[in-house]
């Protein structure tokens, strides 16, 4: 009886939008077998993965893993502890600032194993993996093949029945690759019973497998064993084999390329480029370490080695893009120079990542270079290229969404637009077809032959670097060989390329030979990595601890550990990223100074002008009254009438008086003379201050006049008597104080809170939302957690600020004030959290959240206007933010001098928001990707 | 000079095509200039309106009732009669900026000329209200007793009359400042943003690097960044002046338009090359963010187009002299509050254009810097 397969799939379909990423696809896999997924990028293998791993949500048919049915909710759950999921990218899954102990930690954490055993565990797969010497490097720092080792130690520190691996050897160098299959076979050596289902582009790799998955388009092509796929085509290699299974219609006429010679060079000639020396450091790393080479004109000439060993940093160097730190490079003789406009018409470059504008059109796109390079038959030339490199039919189509192979040819089309005669090439072909990439080398290798056009290219695919006519490898900055390829095979006495390779990494590196990889393991008790030590031990397996699960913190609902486990890396990242620090712990502080000093409706220092036609004692008296004014300034009189009136146009006075001839003499007539006043209403609040002002100090004078002469003025039938409440002098500071505490910290917790989730959704990270037991409401508490913390900080800072620095002294209850605003911060930061559930990058959350708290905020709330006079919306909207609430608390424990009792109720209003914000992050937050 | 001229007009041509594709950033800026230009004008407003007064009556006599009566709309809600007991829970909870409190025989007191004192309780942490408020509750108590007891209010007994006009907003309009200046400080926002902007998103998509290996100069490229976004800006302010505050908030605009644009377009250059500027220090769109909050949101609070300049403490007000936002605020409101002319405003114009470009100068070069150093 076959046992039940450990993964079944039937009738899937998947389609992101309009794009069809699975069409009907099913599968079984028997448990205990090895698994490759191979196929080109973008044909559904990540996708396939993803909804094995319950990281995608199914959208059609049925998947079934280790027996269980992923669309269950609570299925998932108890299968999560089981599987473990490395998504595609190097590192992905890992923080980049927390250190390899820190990573392996975390993921200890989120599966619930506690200090003893995650101690035990950490050790052992470090030691395994070769990573036992870092354990304090962060993850960002070590190299791709390093991550990817980190990244398998934290999918096996759980111990799972199923790995699934999403292309985990892309960009990594051919050694640490095979190590890392020889660490893979060694694991399943351990346990036999595991799964192991891997996605790669590399199809040489898939040999290795059990069985191999084909996949083209959305479709399974093949799914058998190597050798029954390649024995059926007919085909030398799985390469081979996938062209040969592809649909008539994908094949586009392929055949196999063959690389015409290469004449002669004649002799004497200058070599196309030239490089003596060259190095180039970053701060203490050296990237590119005194390499030198020679390339003749019309060679093609490849350049090979992993990600970050300073293949891009050589042709940066080459381009002028980069400045060399010591050597030099020359093209055509003459050093390369960045200021030399001239030179860069000789030389045609093509990054690593599409950098054309994909906003543009490909015309726009052709265009725009074309004018740059002020080409003089732009026309003729640009329609050659169209018709050279196929793109008429898309030649009105955005650049963002032409298929990947099309947006390469377009990049190859404008780097020669120039018609330069050296080509420098970044991985042109990366994640490109196998089709597509043979018609994108015989575009090359007709540009070499035919034009004698001088390619500099560099890959990481071996069949490519097979087709140079010379080839350089690099290894950790430095060229370890080079030559022409079949010279470099027989040198290592190797079968491939790769081989060669690894051969001349070892030497270089002086390292052990392959099957000693990596340092035995000490003797003792292990779990979870169990290693038969003996000395020269080749076959040394790498075994379990003992099954069964369920692991001992494996549980299901709640969790407090795994919510601190979130609490405390987003506290670690926070405290190694010095922007978003320095804004959670300062950037209270400066707005808070501003709005202090800024924002002020005290009206004061008024300056005014006055045009005096009398010059007598009495009009000399009236003016008398505005200078001896605390809130008034005097400017120099005005000489005439238009001198007045440009005063106040020019804004040099927010007021002008103009005191009539006679002023003096009326006055002591009895008669009644008239002055004239004149307002800048500019600002209407100004002005209507200023107004009420004026009105006060004339009040004044006549009564100090009519006391001067012995006249007795009537007396009012009432007198109103005004007390201002709470803010005797009615200054601004003793109402804006407090109300800016409330401000800022909504405006920016919530800010920093959406950012910590919205982070992991931009960075990948968010999968381990997905595939961990972490439930939803510990992932949010764990994230807002370290920033309630913080603004509590920031609260007590502003509360020190506005008694010390701007003499606002608490009148009243600084329990309830503290106490308030604890519960406030914890309601704001949940807002923060749930606006990050609805925003995808982080300049939305920044910006969404900036809006959404400033606006009810400010305007809503109380600050400037008392919510009790807002009608309709805006008084629902007021109502229903935490702010109007905490300027109830803040403003009566600091002006209004209210004790915790009557504070009480405001606490208790505002405590209401956090069960609610909360509640809808968790509903709307969702847990699977879509 | 033709070649230079020709590479920033390629290159912006191409700055404005990215901007029509992006739709996010495209919304956000018609926004900024339309419906946010519309909804702080009309929004807050620093008119006395639908003020809460509640009145302790222990006078009950038709006086005080008259004396309740005279508070209505749009200046006050309707007057809630309210105990002593109820006062300080009350304002304690902002529930009324303002209670009148009548004392009994108070109406008895005022026939017999006694003139009784009324108290008028104030929220003094209602800063906006409160001020103007207070001033105008006086004016009603006063009519309305004068009225009471068949006496003027005694204008014919001062011995010098005072004839006040405000110049410029006659009716004092709020929606005239609000709606002018929010149009004032989303140029700088904007401004600052999208040049900034444009910058990292050419770094995030490499586009930079590719533009660097053909033969253009770092000038250029800045030139057009400046060029194509101030564009932009200048454009929709115009239609921020037409369509909304002329057309659909009926504000005059006083002064010269083609002014104020030349005034703008020369403020633009710093704008435009301070979001530059910050575009080469921060790393991503998430830090300009930040940064844009630590540093563009102060400058623009403390250029004197929310509250007055003079109010600031004299070391500010020194120091916000060398920000040409200062002076951007300052001729904006000369030009379109005042109608102030060339002849007025040119000392501002200078300042705005020698500061600017100084910092153009220094962007410039920090640009070229952050662009060889590039990695």
């Amino acid at each position: 009886m076959t046992p039940a397969p450990a993964v079944s799939l039937s009738g899937v379909r998947h389609r992101y939008g309009g794009t069809v990423a699975l069409a009907d696809a099913s599968l079984d896999i028997a448990p205990g077998t090895s698994v490759a997924v191979i196929g080109p990028d973008g044909v559904g293998k990540s996708t396939l993965l993803g909804l094995i791993s319950t990281a995608k949500k199914i959208q059609q048919g049925s998947v079934r893993v280790l027996g269980t049915d992923v669309s269950d909710r609570h299925g998932r759950a108890a299968l999560q502890p089981r599987i473990a999921y490395m998504p595609q990218g190097l590192g992905r899954n890992l923080y980049a600032d927390l250190s390899v102990a820190e990573n392996l930690q975390f993921f200890g954490r989120l599966f619930g194993l506690d200090a003893a055993e995650r101690r035990r565990r950490i050790a052992d797969l470090l030691e395994s993996t070769g990573l036992a010497p870092f354990p304090d490097r962060p993850a960002g720092k070590l190299s791709g093949g390093m991550k990817q080792k980190l990244g398998l130690c934290c999918a096996l520190l759980h111990d799972p029945d199923l790995l699934i691996l999403d292309e985990p050897t892309t960009g990594v160098d051919p050694l640490s690759r095979r190590q890392f299959w020889d660490l893979i076979a060694r694991i399943r050596a351990g346990r036999p019973g595991m799964t192991v289902l891997v996605a790669t582009s590399y199809m040489d790799e898939a040999e290795r497998f059990d069985q191999v998955v084909m996949m083209n388009a959305g479709r399974l092509l093949a799914h058998d064993t190597p050798a029954a796929v390649k024995a059926r085509t007919g085909a030398a290699d799985l390469e081979e084999a996938f062209v040969a299974l592809l649909p008539e219609d994908a094949k586009r006429g392929h055949q196999r390329l063959t690389v015409p010679p290469r004449p002669p060079e004649p002799a004497g000639a200058e070599p196309a480029i030239e490089a003596i020396g060259l190095t180039r450091r970053f701060g203490d790393f050296t990237a590119v370490s005194d390499i030198s080479f020679r390339i003749g004109r019309g060679e093609i000439f490849g350049f090979l080695g992993s990600n970050g060993c300073g293949k891009t940093t050589t042709m940066k160097m080459l381009t002028g893009l980069l400045p060399a730190s010591a050597g030099e490079a020359r093209l055509f003789g003459r050093p390369v120079d960045a200021t030399d406009l001239e030179s860069r018409r000789r030389v045609g470059y093509m990054a690593q990542a599409f950098s054309l504008y994909g906003e543009l059109t490909v015309r726009q796109n052709l265009d725009l270079h074309a004018r740059l390079f002020d080409l003089p038959d732009a026309d003729t030339r640009l329609a050659a290229l169209v018709e050279r490199f196929g793109l008429s039919p898309y030649i009105d189509a955005v650049a963002d969404r032409l298929p990947l192979g099309v947006r390469q040819r377009l990049s190859l089309a404008v780097a020669i637009l120039h018609e330069p005669e050296l080509l420098i090439l970044d991985e042109p072909t990366s994640g490109v077809d196998p089709v597509a990439r043979d018609q994108f080398w015989r575009d090359l290798i007709a540009l070499s032959r035919e034009q004698g056009v001088t390619i500099f290219v560099s890959t990481h695919f071996m069949n490519e670097a097979a087709r140079c006519d010379r080839v350089a490898f690099m290894n950790a900055g430095r060229v370890i060989a080079a030559g022409p390829p079949d010279e470099l095979r027989r040198q290592q006495r190797a079968d491939s390329l790769d081989d060669a390779f690894i051969g001349f990494m070892e030497q270089a590196e002086g390292a052990p030979p392959l099957n000693h990889p990596i340092p035995p393991l000490p003797p003792g008790e292990r779990v979870g990595v169990r290693g038969m030590h003996s000395e020269d031990s080749r076959e040394r397996a790498v075994a379990p601890p003992p099954h069964p699960n369920p692991l001992p913190g494996g549980e299901r609902g709640y969790s407090t550990r795994r919510l601190l486990a979130y609490a405390w890396r987003e506290t670690l990242e926070l405290r190694r990223d010095p922007v978003r620090l320095t804004v959670a712990l300062l950037g209270t502080v400066l707005l808070m100074l501003v709005f202090g000093y800024g924002i002020t409706m005290d009206v004061e220092n008024l300056t005014f002008a006055v045009l005096d036609h009398d010059s007598s004692p009495e009009s000399r008296a009236y003016i008398e009254q505005f200078d001896g004014s605390r809130s008034f300034r005097t400017t120099p009189p005005a000489v005439d009438a238009r001198d007045l009136a440009l005063r106040l146009q020019r804004g040099e006075a927010s007021l002008t008086i103009e005191i009539p001839e006679g002023f003096g003499r009326d006055l002591r007539r009895g008669r009644i003379p008239e002055v004239a006043v004149r307002i800048d209403g500019a600002m209407p609040f100004r002005a209507e201050t200023i107004q009420g002002y004026v009105a006060g100090l004339h009040q004044r004078f006549i009564q100090d006049a009519a006391l001067a002469s012995g006249v007795t003025l009537p007396a009012s039938p009432a007198t109103l008597e005004m007390r201002y409440r709470y803010n005797q002098a009615f200054r601004s500071l003793d109402a804006m104080v407090p109300s800016t505490i409330g401000l800022l910290l909504v405006f920016i917790p919530a800010i920093l809170a959406a950012l910590g989730v919205v982070r992991e959704k931009e960075l990948g990270s968010i999968t381990n939302l997905y595939v961990t037991p972490v439930t939803r409401l510990e992932f949010l508490l764990g994230k807002q957690l370290p920033y309630i913390g913080l603004a509590a900080f920031n609260l007590l800072l502003m509360v020190v600020m506005a008694v010390t620095l701007f003499g606002v002294p608490v009148k009243g209850s600084l329990t309830g004030l503290l106490l308030g605003g604890l519960v406030y911060v914890v309601a704001t930061t949940a807002l923060g959290l749930l606006i990050s559930v609805f925003t995808a990058t982080q300049t939305a959350a920044v910006f969404g959240t900036a809006i959404v708290t400033m606006l009810p905020a400010t305007q809503f709330s109380g600050m400037l206007q008392p919510v009790a006079t807002l009608e309709g919306g805006a008084w629902l909207f007021g109502t229903l933010f935490p702010t109007t609430h905490f300027l109830k608390i803040s403003v009566g424990a600091f002006t209004k001098g209210l004790a915790l009792p009557e504070l009480l109720p405001f606490i208790l209003a505002t405590a209401a928001f956090i069960p609610v914000f909360l509640a809808l992050g968790v509903a709307f937050l969702p847990k699977q990707e879509r | 000079m033709r070649h230079f001229l020709r590479n920033s007009l390629t290159l912006a041509r191409k700055e404005w095509i990215s901007l029509l594709r992006d739709v996010f950033m495209l919304g956000f800026v018609v926004y900024s200039f339309t419906f946010s230009v519309y909804s702080q004008a009309t929004g807050i407003s620093h008119e006395l309106r639908n003020a809460a007064i509640a009145i302790v009556d222990e006078d009950r006599s038709t006086l005080s009732q008259r004396l309740a009566s005279s508070f209505h709309g749009p200046e006050f809600q309707t007057p809630a009669t309210i105990g002593h007991a109820e006062v300080d829970p009350a304002m304690d909870s902002a529930r009324y900026t303002f209670v009148l409190d009548i004392p009994p025989d108070f109406e008895a007191d005022v026939l017999a000329g006694r003139s009784p004192v009324i108290q008028l309780l104030i929220d003094a942490t209602a800063m906006m209200q409160a001020g103007i408020g207070a001033g105008t509750i006086q004016g009603i108590v006063d009519d309305e007793v004068g009225r009471f007891v068949r006496r003027e209010a005694d204008g014919s007994a001062a011995p010098v009359s005072l004839q006040v006009r405000v110049a410029y907003n006659e009716a004092l309009d709020t929606k005239w400042f609000t709606g002018t200046m929010s149009v004032v400080s989303n140029i700088t926002m904007l401004a600052v943003l999208l040049a900034g902007a444009a910058l990292i998103r050419e770094r995030e998509h490499g586009t930079l690097e590719h533009l660097l290996v053909m033969p253009v100069r770092p000038a250029e490229i800045m030139a057009a960044k400046v060029l194509a976004n101030g564009a932009v800006i200048l454009g929709l302010t115009l239609v921020a002046l037409y369509a909304v505050l002329r057309g659909l908030l009926s504000v005059p605009l006083a002064g010269s338009v083609p002014l104020f644009l030349a005034g703008t377009a020369l403020y633009l250059f710093f704008a435009t090359a301070l979001g530059i500027f910050l575009g080469t220090v921060a790393r991503s769109m998430p830090q300009l963010g930040l940064l844009f909050i630590l540093i563009v949101l102060p400058m623009n609070m403390l250029s004197g187009g929310f509250t007055p300049l003079e109010s600031e403490p004299e070391w500010l007000q020194l120091a916000m002299q060398l920000s040409p936002s200062t002076h951007f605020v300052a001729f904006a409101q000369a030009i379109l509050f005042r109608g102030a002319g060339f002849d007025v405003v040119w000392p501002r114009f200078a300042a705005t254009a020698g500061i600017g470009a100084l910092f153009f100068a220094w962007s410039l070069a920090r640009f070229r810097r952050h662009l060889a150093s590039f990695r």
